[in-house]
């Protein structure tokens, strides 16, 4: 299997290219301190397994593995003893290693790498398919102060931009998070949700009422532009 | 009784490999005196969001240390200094000091 590391740690770095040096099975092809320069490697070239750091600065572990497109297997490495076990929603996390990591518990996590490479790929949760009907797919992940945080998507009342973060509002809580009103649009099923403004989107089926320019979210009056109106108008049942 | 660090673990991920267990010392020393300073810089300058990732990447070469309850420290400051509590800092630059007065006798 041809692999890769990322960490910004040099010390982490030497540590998982010894154990790597180490399996038979394994073969290292570059090791990276940020992750931004492993997205550009990966733009040319494919690997089987990525030892990824999950906390480091700028960019986050979580946030890499959202940007690439079709991420291989990928075991997590943390200095967390407390590691949210919710990073496992993603189907390309095969384990998580905590450092310092044991030579044995590593054969293990290899052991997880190789058992799961046997079994069928899901779809991962982080492509653009949007199976409406999909019981799994009810539920998005945040990122949240390095923690994967579930929102089931039907609760989600409206999301909006907030320079580099969106605001997800749902029926409990709110949530900022770093993204893009574009990205969590892909994630969004097309028959709940529409975005009517460029710093909003709606879940239509909570509509109370819709004025010329704006609409009734419950208690939240969120704009809408002239070129989104028409297409909420058709989607709306009028009388 | 204070925890003194130990080279437990890195003979442990070292195994029987002297040159490696040489090279992982020697990263160890760098990287751990390169840290501490960023560390204190940020924390000088009231940078604690910083400050905080500094211990948190700190907490992996405690841990290599074998300081398993200056880790339960490291882990406490790390989240004090998010909210801009330096309660542990006496706590936790005592941990360091024991850190690099052991790695500079390596």
């Amino acid at each position: 299997m041809n692999c890769i590391i990322i960490d910004d740690e040099q010390m982490a770095r030497i540590i998982i290219e010894e154990m790597i040096a180490n399996t038979r099975q394994l073969n290292l092809k570059a090791s990276f301190n940020s992750a931004i320069e492993a997205i550009k490697f990966l733009n040319i070239n494919e690997v089987d397994l990525i030892f990824l750091d999950i906390h480091m600065p700028a960019f986050t572990g979580f946030d890499f593995i959202q940007t690439i497109k079709n991420p291989p297997k990928i075991v997590l490495t943390t200095s967390d003893k407390n590691f949210a076990i919710t990073a496992f929603e993603y189907d390309c996390i095969v384990d998580y290693l905590v450092k310092p990591i044991a030579p044995e518990r590593f054969e293990k996590a290899i052991d997880k790498v190789k058992s799961s490479t046997s079994l069928p790929i899901k779809d991962s949760a982080l492509d653009n398919h949007k199976p409406e009907n999909d019981e799994n797919y009810k539920v998005l992940y945040v990122n949240i102060d390095r923690r994967l945080v579930k929102i089931e998507i039907p609760s989600i009342k409206l999301i909006e931009a907030k320079g580099d973060y969106i605001l997800i509002k749902t029926e409990t809580k709110n949530y900022t998070v770093h993204s893009t009103l574009k990205k969590i649009e892909d994630k969004l099923p097309d028959d709940q949700f529409l975005k009517v403004h460029r710093s909003y989107i709606i879940n239509f089926h909570r509509i109370i009422d819709i004025e010329d320019n704006s609409v009734l979210i419950e208690k939240d009056v969120v704009p809408v532009s002239r070129s989104n109106r028409s297409e909420l108008m058709r989607r709306v049942n009028l009388l | 009784m204070e925890e003194r660090p130990t080279l437990t673990q890195i003979n442990k991920i070292s195994g029987k490999n002297d040159d490696f267990r040489e090279r992982l010392i020697n990263i160890l020393k760098t990287e751990l005196v390169s840290e501490v300073s960023t560390y204190q810089k940020n924390l000088s300058l009231g940078k604690y969001i910083e400050c905080a990732e500094n211990v948190h990447k700190l907490k992996h070469k405690i841990g290599i240390l074998g300081l398993e309850k200056s880790y339960e420290v490291a882990v406490l400051f790390e989240e004090d200094l998010k909210k801009s509590n330096l309660k542990n800092k006496k706590a936790f630059d005592d941990i360091l000091k024991s850190m690099l007065e052991f790695t500079a006798q390596l």
